[in-house]
């Protein structure tokens, strides 16, 4: 069975902060703006090297949207970044009407997405920003799993034309995808091939996935693993291929059950390919405050509640 | 004919024009569009903006002009379209099924002259904020015009929008309000009095100045030249335009009434009679 190595833990909102200084150097066009959140975002890089293409808002994230939109009248590619939270839930309107709507070119950046920023609590901890931002008409949602490919995705973005929504988070995380990959937005990553159950994560939840797949394959179970980075527009292709073979699926994701990875996979079966799933994720609750491994524990969102799901879609097929 | 005939006659030509479309789908917004005519005849025929003919969303080397409060999107339509953005006969599919002229503009269908949907109030000056910083960064030094409802200055985002202008000292921006005092349930004063504007947006670093007649073509067109020349001086520029709501049509002035109603066909009549053919109708 094919191994990933953890090269050294690392947060993905640094891929982030890496790749926009990388594109503060290579494009000229690319902008930031912050609502007060530079050191969370790790922009720090970019503002040194390039302070008049940065763009300090304040604790005004609605501003910041609209200003955004504006820049992009112009030919700047901006990228905004503050938490989650604040980046959709509080924002949505001025997305809806003045991004979206108006079809403009905003890399929306959101760090600390999910449960795993830990102890700020439900306040901050965003479980509902992946629906918020699929149902936008024209959005691209992307959930990063590792410092490596939220690196490759913010240089990616530059380079598409039209709204993004990039989802990234807090905490240091096994950095396992390779360094030098090329990231195709809409096009699922095959971790591991199997027979029995097909296992879609995103985000976090992937490098969970693959411990998952190890364990299972200890087992006795083989399992088809696939990292789903790009939420929408999602690879509806990749995933029926799979379901076609293995009759059954386990999604996984930090995010509530509903409007997530996990509905967007059952869409596209019910039209396509239907089979038995499971949903590794929230239930319809709000997080709390606790390190992020206690809280995947206790929202059932690790390595170990993957393996139960994927115990109980088998015995459904 | 003197220049302020030529452009009066322009703008009751726009306000023929705005009564002829929300009468056709008795729907819209006639009071907000008949008393921003002639601010808008002053910025796209009186010569305040520079603008390239031929429309491209990017705007650069031209002045660019951002409408916050959409719904007065008939006089932004008929003032458009008879500065050639798009064939005035387009005017007649206003608000229908795929027209490019939607109830509140959108660049979504592509019409030539609109930078940024509006109509959810209070997001056009953020807007309008991020293409100026863009001409700073682009070395171009034309200007950013914006307009917005005084009701719409409610909404809390333009104040962080004001906030960041002055901070940042964003001097090639020139915001208009429209003091015309009412609102959809009434006027300003009852549903939400909001005090002294002028003090408020001083008080944020604004230069701030009055048309006290935004119904009078000359004191736009002058005030806006001075607008323009107050620009570029640290400061963003604020102009509090008073006006009429439903001006030119006596029975649709001072009053909320209109703001959303469309007149019935004996009343776009009587208003037409008031408002006589200057340019040709579409």
């Amino acid at each position: 069975m094919k191994t990933y190595t953890d090269t050294g833990k690392k947060d993905t909102r640094s891929g982030f902060g890496d790749g926009l200084t990388e594109l503060g150097r290579t494009n000229p066009n690319v902008v930031a703006l912050c609502a007060d959140l530079v050191g969370s975002l790790k922009m720090q890089d970019f503002i040194d090297e390039n302070p008049e293409r940065f763009f300090q808002v304040g604790i005004a994230e609605a501003n910041m949207m609209g200003m955004a939109a504006g820049l992009t009248i112009g030919g700047k590619i901006p990228f905004a970044g503050t938490f989650a939270n604040f980046a959709t839930g509080r924002v949505y309107d001025q997305i809806r009407q003045s991004i979206a709507y108006s079809g403009k070119n905003v890399k929306i950046c959101a760090s600390h997405s999910g449960v795993t920023l830990g102890e700020d609590g439900a306040t901050h901890q965003i479980l509902e920003d992946i629906g918020l931002m699929k149902m936008l008409p024209g959005m691209t949602v992307i959930n990063t799993c590792d410092y490596n490919q939220t690196k490759a995705a913010t240089l990616a973005i530059a380079e598409h034309d039209g709204p993004v929504y990039l989802r990234f988070g807090r905490p240091k995380v096994a950095n396992f995808t390779a360094e030098d990959q090329k990231f195709e937005i809409g096009k699922a990553v095959q971790l591991y091939d199997g027979e029995d159950v097909t296992i879609i994560a995103t985000g976090h939840l992937v490098w969970e996935a693959i411990q998952a797949a190890q364990k299972l394959s200890e087992k006795g179970i083989s399992a088809d693993v696939i990292n789903i980075h790009t939420i929408k527009p999602l690879d509806a292709k990749a995933i029926i291929k799979s379901v076609k073979k293995t009759g059954c699926v386990v999604t996984a994701e930090e995010h509530n059950f509903l409007g997530g990875l996990g509905e967007s996979v059952a869409r596209t079966l019910a039209e396509n390919n239907p089979a038995p799933q499971e949903f590794v994720a929230t239930q319809d609750t709000f997080g709390e405050s606790g390190t992020p491994e206690q809280l995947f524990e206790k929202y059932g969102l690790n390595a170990e509640a993957i393996i139960k799901a994927t115990e109980k879609v088998l015995k459904r097929k | 004919m003197s220049k302020i005939k030529e452009l009066e006659d322009f703008a009751t030509q726009v306000r023929r024009d705005i009564l002829r479309q929300v009468h056709k789908v008795n729907s819209g917004h006639p009071g907000g569009s008949l008393g921003c005519t002639e601010f808008f005849t002053a910025l796209y025929q009186g010569g305040i903006m520079e603008h390239k003919p031929e429309f491209n969303m990017d705007g650069k080397d031209e002045d660019l002009f951002f409408l916050s409060n959409g719904h007065i999107s008939p006089v932004f339509y008929s003032v458009l379209a008879r500065s050639g953005y798009f064939p005035v006969d387009e005017l007649n599919t206003f608000r229908l099924i795929d027209s490019r002229l939607q109830g509140h503009p959108t660049t979504h269908e592509g019409l030539p002259g609109i930078r940024v949907a509006s109509g959810s109030l209070g997001q056009g000056m953020s807007v309008a904020l991020g293409a100026a910083q863009a001409k700073k960064l682009n070395k171009d030094s034309h200007l950013i015009f914006s307009l917005h409802g005084d009701g719409e200055l409610q909404e809390g985002q333009n104040w962080e929008a004001i906030m960041y202008a002055a901070g940042n000292k964003v001097d090639n921006i020139i915001a208009t309000v429209d003091l015309n005092g009412q609102q959809i349930d009434g006027s300003t004063e009852t549903v939400l009095p909001m005090g002294n504007l002028k003090a408020k947006f001083e008080a944020f670093g604004w230069d701030v100045m009055e048309i006290e007649d935004g119904n009078d073509m000359q004191q736009v067109l002058d005030g806006l030249t001075e607008a323009k020349s107050r620009t570029g001086k640290g400061k963003p520029v604020c102009v509090l335009m008073t006006t009429v709501m439903g001006n030119g049509v006596d029975f649709m002035m001072h009053t909320h009434a209109w703001h959303g109603k469309a007149p019935n066909d004996e009343q776009l009549e009587t208003a037409l009679s008031q408002n006589p053919e200057t340019l040709g109708d579409y």
